[in-house]
């Protein structure tokens, strides 16, 4: 076929999508006050999505601190500027690798597991049930799940940037013998409050990208074993995209 | 049949999905306190007059009044209204699935009154007694069997005491025994608690021992109405064919294909 | 109801975690934990040939100690000169009002600041005063121009005062 009239059209499916995203994040948005009467869901729900993916962001955090740590040493040795070593993996923590890394680990840990329930709860009826019993699906069962997530995320951002810099810390300082002294006070003097707002402020849109996807993913998946798995794999495809589409608009309107 | 106001009332529905026609000028009446059958061939849209009766579905033309209430005319507030007068036993149960035997059946309750929690536990478990699984309350539903899953959610469909109980294919994948115990629990439960029932089937020997009327879907339209035995007496072809499980009738054997000598013939030639 | 209480306490130790991180990041790792702006301070211009690449928000500081930060920098177009705003904590009130302020690099290769020197004036500067004797920020070129300038005029001149190229690039100016 015409190869503009292929793009052309996966345009316009693409403007449809967002068109189909956007309301159905309207309508969690109006649901969300008769939801945040369910606390208890809500609780459970960050738990699913925020502690129990402690141990993959930690253990992440972890590495990629570490790699950080080494990779910066190497090029800052260049310079004669070992010393900065903490403000280099501190901001570039921060910034940027932190909410992007825990909002891929996120949507591939939380997102998935999210996208596969609702969608197995939509293939079960579960959710026409709970329709003809006359409660409305999205505010017993989307809407706390997307709060779960949404509340998670900065929260796992935050642990991610922690761990990292013990991380870079420990190849700095105790393997590459980077003075611990400098590698602290010039991370306090470089870093800003600013530079930690703004990684916030990343994490908690990527949170309500990645959340907003998985459910909406779930939500309308085809009821079959087949159409819940590519509910799942689109969770993450689509996730992954938006998060890194998100990190550029941000960060150039932060700059 | 028309003696007293029909609880469910459908003249001349037609409803079409993505262009094809469902329902081609549909015209059903439900008696109240009564069991109702509908039936018919796979594909008929048995489920879809379901979902049109619940309200799952909108766009529809033609008559179609429940419990006094037009569809087309309500909108969400009366249909969560109209919603707690019915209950539904869908195919497959549809339990939720993080809350156990005893939490399904009390989930309406919790959702929709303020009633103490005394109060609730004594409602749910004489509903639980009554589909005869009180022991199992503590049961999750992956636990349970099909037969007992599907009680659970009987048990969970009558909890708010409503007007109308619809089956949708109740007796699909059940063993002899569970069958025979719902078809039970179904007249019981409807002269017991004067409910009506609607029960959507295509076991046609089951569901006929226990209904008092029965439609027999075909084409988009009712080919037969009357009671069970009415219907075994019938000449029609449509109903002869699916009555004695025929294989090629109205409801033709093959699937709509071209010539068959000559399809075998082309493959040959042509490569 | 047991296993709600080990959800509830999962949950709590994890936003806790969370917010202990948030705190952890916000405190130990930035210089100032909640922004300058909210200590009580007063404002004092000064003006410069060049400022170089001098941003707002540098630090002003005095023998090495942070006193106050850059809060603005504007353009005199009567004297073509940058009108710099420094904004100094009020908790250091007595800076005499001849001091210097002079545009120096962080570092190697850092962000430029501005240096106060302690002139020996009795009274000291307040709130939208101005400080009189600057120093422009260290221009690379100038001062490679100022190099080769030195070389062309050969060891004729030995000591050459004044423009070193060693020392203090740009002359010390006095305007009002």
């Amino acid at each position: 076929m015409n190869p503009f009239k292929e793009l052309w059209r996966s345009l316009i499916e693409a403007l449809v999508a967002l068109g189909d995203v956007s309301r159905f994040l309207l309508r969690l948005i109006l649901a969300t006050p008769r939801a945040l009467l369910r606390f208890e869901s809500i609780v459970r729900q960050v738990f699913n999505s925020g502690a129990l993916s402690l141990v993959i962001i930690m253990l992440s955090g972890l590495f990629v601190g570490m790699v950080l740590g080494l990779q910066g040493f190497q090029l800052l040795q260049r310079f004669g500027s070992e010393e900065a070593l903490g403000v280099a993996a501190a901001i570039g923590l921060v910034k940027e690798l932190s909410p992007v890394i825990t909002a891929l680990l996120f949507a591939g840990r939380a997102g998935t597991a999210l996208a596969s329930e609702i969608g197995l709860m939509r293939a079960t009826d579960q959710l026409s049930a709970m329709e003809m019993m006359a409660v409305d699906p999205i505010e017993r069962v989307i809407v706390p799940r997307f709060l779960g997530g949404v509340i998670a995320m900065p929260l796992l951002a935050a642990i991610f940037s922690v761990i990292g810099v013990y991380g870079a810390q420990l190849v700095g300082v105790q393997v590459m013998h980077v003075d611990a002294g400098s590698f602290w006070s010039q991370m306090r003097a470089g870093v800003d409050f600013r530079d930690v707002t703004e990684g916030l402020v990343k994490s908690a849109l990527f949170g309500v990208a990645c959340s907003l996807i998985a459910v909406y993913q779930g939500y309308y998946a085809i009821p079959t074993a087949e159409g819940v798995g590519r509910a799942t794999t689109r969770t993450v495809v689509s996730s992954a995209v938006m998060v890194l589409f998100l990190d550029y608009l941000l960060t150039s309107a932060f700059l | 049949m028309n003696s007293t106001a029909a609880i469910v009332e459908i003249r001349d529905l037609h409803y079409a999905i993505n262009g094809r026609a469902v329902f081609d000028g549909l015209d059903v009446d439900i008696a109240p306190g009564r069991v109702t059958a509908i039936m018919g061939p796979s594909g008929t849209g048995k489920t879809t007059l379901l979902r049109l009766i619940t309200g799952q579905l909108r766009e529809y033309t033609g008559k179609l009044i429940v419990a006094g209430q037009d569809m087309s005319a309500l909108r969400r507030a009366g249909l969560y209204a109209l919603r707690r007068r019915m209950g539904m036993l869908f195919q497959n149960g549809a339990l939720l699935t993080d809350l156990n035997v005893f939490e399904n059946v009390a989930f309406p309750l919790r959702e929709h009154t303020d009633l103490p929690e005394r109060l609730i536990r004594q409602l749910v478990l004489t509903k639980l007694q009554a589909v005869g699984l009180r022991g199992a309350a503590e049961l999750m539903p992956a636990e349970l069997s099909g037969g007992m899953g599907r009680r659970v959610a009987l048990a969970r469909a009558i909890v708010m005491d409503p007007e109308i109980l619809i089956y949708d294919e109740p007796f699909v994948g059940l063993d002899p025994i569970s069958l025979g115990v719902i078809l039970r629990l179904i007249r019981r439960l409807n002269d017991v608690l004067g409910l009506t029932s609607i029960v959507v089937s295509h076991d046609v020997h089951e569901i006929s021992s226990v209904a008092d009327a029965v439609y027999l879907l075909s084409g988009g339209k009712v080919a037969a109405r009357g009671a069970p035995r009415d219907l075994q007496a019938s000449s029609s072809e449509v109903v002869r064919q699916f009555i004695g499980g025929l294989p090629d009738g109205p409801v033709p054997f093959h699937f709509p294909a071209p010539d068959y000598f000559g399809e075998l013939l082309a493959r040959g030639e042509d490569h | 109801m047991r296993k709600s209480n080990t959800l509830n306490l999962g949950t709590g130790a994890f936003v806790l975690l969370g917010f202990a991180a948030l705190a952890f990041l916000t405190t130990q790792i930035t210089s100032r934990g909640l922004h300058f702006g909210s200590a009580p301070h007063y404002d004092v211009t000064a003006k410069f040939d060049n400022i170089g690449d001098l941003k707002v928000g540098a630090p002003v500081s005095m023998a090495g100690v942070e006193v106050g930060r850059v809060s603005r920098i504007d353009l005199d177009l009567k004297e073509y000169k940058a009108v710099v705003l420094l904004r100094i904590n009020s908790h250091y009130n007595q800076i005499p009002t001849d001091s210097d302020a002079s545009i120096y690099t962080q570092g190697l290769l850092g962000g430029k600041f501005i240096g106060l020197t302690a002139g020996g004036a009795d009274t000291y500067l307040k709130d939208k005063s101005e400080i009189d004797f600057t120093q422009s920020a260290f221009v690379l070129e100038n001062l490679i121009g100022q190099l080769l300038a030195n070389f062309a005029k050969g060891s004729n001149s030995s000591g050459s005062s004044g423009s070193s190229a060693t020392d203090a690039p740009a002359t010390p100016e006095k305007h009002k």
